[in-house]
């Protein structure tokens, strides 16, 4: 185990009854990591979360968080707070109570007692909101509320599920960077819960792809959108033309690739271990395929075909290339730059797609 | 057109409401009635006003005594039921229990059982044990029909409020004991309250149960019941209903003020 | 130290003896804290309600002799029971009489849980106390009220004559089978009203629109929709007055005459004054029975219905 693990979740599983909603999953966290569950609902991301706070109890495996097992620990003794999907603000107490409700076995006087919520209420920047009722709160304020009422316990972890699923978007981009400003300036670790890839993409510094109940991939937000190595997570964080090959020849360096739709597909042999033979899943981001008119001869790392459809998005425009003999289209996006996207979605029908070898992912088939 | 539709529908329906009303009342406002009757026997003609029923019934020491021993026993009968109501309803609504839906129907099993049957049964074995009949055997069989009512009572309750909550308070650190009485209780408290109530009220005025495990202690029903047979004393038994009526009436009124209040 | 927890964990010995590893097993595991939670309501009903039927099974099994129990196990009180044509013929006629005072209580009751589900806007809460407040009165006297009301001076003979309509009081009306079902279904009114509201109460407004913006008329949409959204509530009410009715021994006794005696007549006394607690014992074991049977056949009943019209 490496020394600076924090939180080690080792080989941890959660059945409910027939249903391993957590599979032999192990992630070890550091001190002051921002560390995102990744996945699609019903992927166990919750489940591992409750786990860590304690409301739900390994089926196997244990979790050690700051080098104590915590199997015998119940919710109240863990050294975790957590930040609800709902926020769980106590309907029947106000902002000041819901923020001081875990401060109770401290005894601190009333003054000290002041203090530390009103802290807790400037560092939220909701000063002068103590005496307002739990219901009069708008979806942002308690969120906050939440957040203050769970770091006012000075806790060693933070954990959030779905933390910024209820708020609009303005707000929500709005509070990712809050929230990551927060965490570098309180310096705890936060564990993070979310189905929003951009979300995690954004605020982690490192993420955990998970699919029912697997943990995929761990890495940083980087490495798993450039290089990601399975085509489950290639597709989830982002978006990802796929292909169906197979490796004509592995020589001179490059590993040659019959694929489906686009031809020869060119790639440098280094990253990879495919021989002549292997079949193989070509991936290529839509932003990395070049598209220009008219219906050039074919080299590696071509392909042409016709405009199908487009949608304008403002700052980029999506564009779906049909090659010959297939339904499936060619995702190409096209930054808008000076009214290039705009242009090109009213110009020549014919094109030509272009890749760099850097470009090409090459997969295993699942 | 369709307004005159649903006003005309509404007509139908109210008047219809209204006469179901009557039907509800009539019954029940005789008995006020016939406790200024100036008659022993309750019958009509009526032949005037007399308050002597009243005075009878303040000053009748047997009567009194069973109301004492009524509302002992509604009293017991109320918080041991809603307490054992609590515990239950917050295990089917918190936990994922296997068996919960066999469980659900066997403690649904007091509110459809005859009530004849379930004196006889529990008459039998507390003779056969040994137990001598007392009002504590009445509050035991009151707390068996009572029980799912109060459950019933408190899981919708319990399910009005995200369990969340509950879950917030531990993670603040307070443990289950007090995150009980710090989030739970003061959220469940209208359940709490319409739970006693009720059970209360059911014990109060239950006969059929009560007549079979009765010892020498008698509740209110059970004393009224020994009085139908006696015409010289009905008239200030129709005197006590009506008086147990007319508080019920003011009491629920109360309450409902203070809960529309508090809505507001 | 880590690993010496593991293995301490994994050796069924956890740390810190006894306490601790029954503290671990109440974290562990959820059903053993849900479990903990409705035992005093699981032992209470075992004890105070499974037991005793068992046991009232068991005396049904055994003969009066004297004063004392004969505890040789026979069928002779089954048999007295089939032999005697006045045993099944009141339990025939009890439970007719139940099930007739729950099809008119929640056929009356209907109506006046849909005028307060749909039609009062504001003081739904007022109707509903008002309907429930005659019931804090003591049952007995809301039974005995129907002999003010149906007797030979009662409210219905006086008022006849005062109008001239008969000379001499009606006898008929009081000690009967009709007394019996219509002062039960006067005491068990709420029973039926509030199940019944709260399934109407529940159903979606919006499904009402759709079924009027799909096309259908006020009538067929209440047949289609309303209905059977309803029908738990109604189902529920049927059985929250069917079941206890039948077991009913005070309204048979007060308003029911000698035609009006149902079968908790006949077990009350056999645990009376006639003091064959065997007997009784084996007419309540069958009337349990029957009883349950009848729930069925209606529950299959509700059932099949509901197939014929999907």
């Amino acid at each position: 185990m490496p020394d600076e693990a924090f939180i080690s979740i080792l080989d941890v599983s959660k059945h409910f009854g027939p249903v391993k909603a957590v599979d032999r999953v192990s992630i070890n966290i550091a001190q002051g990591e921002f560390f995102a569950l990744l996945g699609p609902s019903g992927c166990g991301k919750t489940t591992l979360l409750r786990m860590l706070a304690g409301f739900e109890a390994p089926t196997l495996g244990e979790i050690y968080i700051d080098d104590q097992p915590t199997a015998s620990m119940p919710p109240y003794q863990r050294p975790v707070n957590m930040v609800f999907q709902n926020y769980a603000i106590f309907p029947h107490l106000n902002v000041y109570q819901n923020i001081a409700f875990g401060l109770r076995k401290e005894k601190l006087s009333r003054s000290d007692l002041d203090a530390r919520v009103n802290e807790a209420l400037a560092l939220i920047k909701l000063e002068g909101y103590g005496t307002r009722g739990a219901n009069e709160l708008s979806g942002g304020q308690r969120q906050r509320v939440a957040l203050a009422r769970a770091l006012i316990k000075r806790p060693k972890v933070l954990l959030l599920d779905e933390p910024l699923g209820a708020l609009d978007k303005k707000l929500r981009e709005q509070m990712q960077i809050e929230l990551r400003q927060l965490q570098k300036s309180v310096g705890i670790t936060f564990v993070f819960v979310t189905h929003d890839q951009e979300e995690a993409l954004t605020m982690s510094d490192r993420i955990a792809v998970m699919s029912e109940g697997h943990v995929l991939e761990i890495g940083s937000p980087e490495g798993l959108y450039e290089r990601p190595r399975t085509r489950f997570v290639a597709d989830f964080i982002g978006t990802m033309n796929f292909f169906e090959g197979r490796v004509r020849a592995r020589e001179g360096g490059k590993i040659a690739v019959d694929a489906e739709r686009v031809g020869e597909v060119q790639v440098p042999a280094d990253d990879y271990d495919f021989n002549a033979g292997d079949t193989v899943v070509v991936a290529l981001r839509p932003e990395n395929i070049r598209m220009r008119p008219g219906r050039p001869d074919l080299t590696a790392n071509m392909a042409h075909g016709t405009m199908s459809n487009a949608a304008y998005l403002g700052d980029r425009a999506h564009i779906y290339v049909q090659t010959e003999g297939s339904e499936q289209p060619i995702l190409v996006a096209m930054q808008n730059l000076d009214g290039a996207a705009s242009s090109a979605t009213h110009g020549e029908r014919s094109v030509a797609l272009q890749w760099s070898e850097q470009a090409v992912l090459l997969l295993r088939p699942e | 057109m369709n307004v005159r539709v649903s006003r005309a529908k509404m007509g139908w329906l109210g008047l219809y409401a209204a006469t179901y009303l009557t039907f509800i009342y009539l019954p029940v406002l005789l008995l006020p009635v016939f406790s200024f009757n100036d008659a022993i026997y309750v019958a009509f003609p009526i032949k005037g006003f007399t308050l002597k029923w009243w005075e009878e019934m303040v000053a009748h020491e047997g009567m009194l005594q069973s109301l004492r021993n009524s509302l002992k026993v509604g009293v017991a009968v109320s918080i041991i039921s809603t307490v054992f109501g609590v515990l239950a309803a917050k295990a089917f609504t918190r936990y994922r229990m296997p068996g919960s839906r066999a469980l659900t129907g066997f403690f649904s099993i007091p509110l459809v059982i005859p009530l004849i049957i379930l004196g006889i049964a529990l008459l039998t074995v507390l003779t056969t044990v040994g137990v001598s009949l007392s009002l504590y055997t009445i509050m035991l069989g009151h707390v068996v029909i009572c029980v799912p009512f109060a459950m019933f009572i408190m899981i919708s309750r319990l399910e009005g409020f995200d369990q969340s909550v509950e879950e917030a308070a531990q993670d603040l650190g307070e443990t289950p004991w007090m995150t009980f009485w710090r989030v739970t209780f003061p959220l469940a408290l209208p359940g709490i309250m319409a739970s006693m109530l009720l059970t209360f009220t059911i014990s109060f005025d239950e006969f059929l149960l009560a007549f079979f495990l009765a010892g020498d202690q008698l509740t209110l029903p059970i004393y009224i019941w020994g009085q139908l047979r006696f015409p010289k004393k009905l008239p200030s038994v129709l005197a006590l209903g009506s008086a147990i009526l007319l508080a019920t009436t003011i009491l629920v009124t109360v309450a409902m003020m203070f809960v529309r209040r508090k809505g507001d | 130290m880590k690993e010496q927890t593991l293995h301490a964990a994994e050796a069924g010995s956890p740390p810190g003896g006894l306490r601790e590893g029954v503290r671990r097993a109440f974290l562990r595991h959820e059903w053993l804290r849900a479990y903990t939670l409705v035992s005093p309501t699981l032992i209470l009903l075992i004890v105070a309600m499974a037991a005793p039927i068992g046991v009232l099974v068991g005396l049904s099994l055994w003969t009066q002799s004297g004063m004392e129990f004969d505890r040789t196990l026979t069928l002779a009180n089954y048999e007295t029971f089939f032999g005697k044509k006045i045993y099944p013929l009141v339990l025939w006629r009890s439970i007719q009489i139940s099930a007739l005072v729950a099809f008119a209580t929640v056929l009356l009751a209907y109506p006046l849980a849909y005028f307060i589900a749909f039609h009062v806007q504001r003081h739904k809460m007022v109707w509903l106390i008002l309907i429930t407040l005659p019931f804090w009165t003591s049952y007995l006297l809301r039974v005995f009220a129907w002999k003010l009301i149906l007797g030979y001076n009662g409210v219905v003979n006086s008022g006849l004559t005062t109008l001239g309509l008969i000379e001499q009081p009606l006898e008929f009306i009081l000690y009967n089978v009709t007394a019996v079902v219509i002062t039960l279904a006067h005491a068990w009114a709420a029973f039926a009203i509030l199940p019944i509201y709260v399934s109407l109460e529940k159903i979606d407004r919006s499904l009402i629109d759709a079924a009027h913006d799909l096309g259908e008329g006020p009538v067929m949409t209440f047949l289609r929709v309303t209905l059977p959204l309803s029908m738990p509530g109604v189902i529920a009410a049927t059985l929250l007055v069917f079941i206890p009715t039948v077991g009913d021994y005070v309204t048979p006794k007060l308003v029911g005459g000698t035609t009006g005696i149902m079968i908790g007549n006949l077990i009350q006394s056999a645990f009376g004054r006639g003091a064959n607690w065997p007997m009784g014992a084996a007419i309540a074991v069958i009337s349990m029975l029957m009883v349950t049977l009848a729930v069925c056949v209606f529950l299959g009943g509700v059932k099949g219905l509901k197939k014929l019209l999907a």
